[in-house]
């Protein structure tokens, strides 16, 4: 290889990225930098949580939720992770083992939950039995296990690793329908309320090209495939053609998602306080439901009493490659 | 240089110098969904990449929200 004419645009020094929407290349020391001041403004801005307070990170074995933890424990911050294993066939194995040995290595607590050994059911077991895509199953599973877990443990917090390009994809499907109960309630922070706990996104401001690079440069060893029956979602797809636009309009993911929430989500508030009125508590489990019964606990019925489903069953059209 | 790639996993032969945007063009690849790592340092666009590198492009989307 030979070196990159790009330098860096804080010291000089030979570049290992370029980053088209802010106009500048960064050599290792000052693309961390550059990560760790949109971390702290995303904090600060959003008033997301204090120094002291006591945050539970939702942790999978990919480069954000990594990210993410790393970050806060790098700025100081207290924060334990919450891992939800999910029977995914081999990926879940190779994300259990990732997301162990990232806790153990820099002496993290993490808390644990599988949901075949405590609920009786898997992800691809409860997509078949409730006939709906395996997004569906898994993201019912992991809110409420994520908010239980942060209730029962005291955390004064729930920090998930959305990123910029996760937001802009979601807020492209939520604008593509004109979805506004969910447009009201796409928030870097959602406050506790209702029996839910408070929800932080602090990468809101980095893309997912920033967040691996980050892992890359601090070493972090994450789990680089894709979940096998999420492959071809339209999630994904979303994602995909927000990158082309951005390859030729750099900064466009940026300007999309944040002037949403600095000039739109303003004209929302008040669906918000709608969307997020009171709420009953669920008979079987308490947890706060519109319904009689929570979403989770009726997934829990109808999967734990279904046939166990292997994961080749329920692959996506690319994950049968 | 060997090029190796994910979701799938894939390794291609490719000939010649060329810079790290001029492989990612080849390969019809956006540069905003891929990190481009040579010889396990990663590397901005314009580095020149050389016949006898090793080569892993890392693609950095990920979800199922």
């Amino acid at each position: 290889m030979v070196a990159a004419a790009s330098k860096c645009r804080s010291c000089g020094k030979p570049a290992v990225i370029d980053l088209p929407r802010h106009n500048a290349n960064f050599c290792a020391e000052h693309l961390k930098q550059l990560c760790r001041r949109q971390l702290e403004k995303a904090i600060d801005d959003y008033n997301m949580f204090d120094p002291g307070d006591r945050i539970l990170v939702a942790v999978s074995g990919g480069k954000d939720s990594f990210a993410v933890w790393d970050m806060l424990i790098d700025a100081g911050y207290a924060a334990d992770g919450l891992y939800v294993g999910l029977g995914i066939g081999d990926y879940s194995d190779e994300s259990t083992r990732y997301v162990t040995a990232f806790a153990e290595e820099r002496k993290l607590r993490l808390r644990t939950v599988d949901l075949r050994d405590e609920y009786g059911y898997d992800i691809p077991t409860a997509a078949r039995a409730t006939k709906r895509v395996p997004c569906s199953a898994c993201g019912i599973s992991k809110r409420h296990l994520f908010d239980k877990a942060a209730v029962d443990g005291g955390y004064d917090v729930v920090v998930t690793g959305h990123n910029l390009d996760d937001e802009a994809a979601v807020l492209l499907g939520n604008v593509l329908h004109w979805d506004i109960e969910y447009l009201a309630r796409q928030l870097p922070v959602l406050p506790a309320a209702n029996g839910f706990p408070k929800k932080a996104k602090p990468l809101v401001r980095l893309t997912e090209r920033e967040t691996a690079a980050w892992c890359l440069l601090r070493g972090i060893d994450y789990l680089v495939e894709e979940c096998p029956i999420a492959t071809g979602n339209r999630h994904l797809h979303h994602k995909g053609v927000l990158n082309s636009i951005e390859q030729e309009s750099p900064s466009t993911k940026a300007a999309f998602f944040l002037n949403f929430i600095d000039n739109m989500a303003p004209l929302l508030a008040d669906q918000t306080a709608a969307a997020s009125g009171d709420l009953g508590r669920c008979a079987r489990c308490g947890a706060p439901t519109t319904g009689e019964t929570c979403a989770f606990c009726r997934l829990v019925d109808n999967a734990s009493a279904h046939e166990p489903v292997p994961v080749e069953l329920v692959l996506g059209k690319r994950g049968r490659r | 240089m060997l090029v190796k790639m994910r979701n799938p996993r894939r390794e291609v032969e490719m000939a010649g110098d060329r810079t790290v945007n001029h492989l990612l063009d080849a390969l019809d690849l956006v540069r905003e969904s891929h990190l481009v790592i040579c010889n396990g340092t990663l590397v901005p666009g314009d580095a020149r990449l050389l016949e006898d590198d090793v080569i892993e492009i890392r693609p950095v989307i990920s979800g199922g929200l």
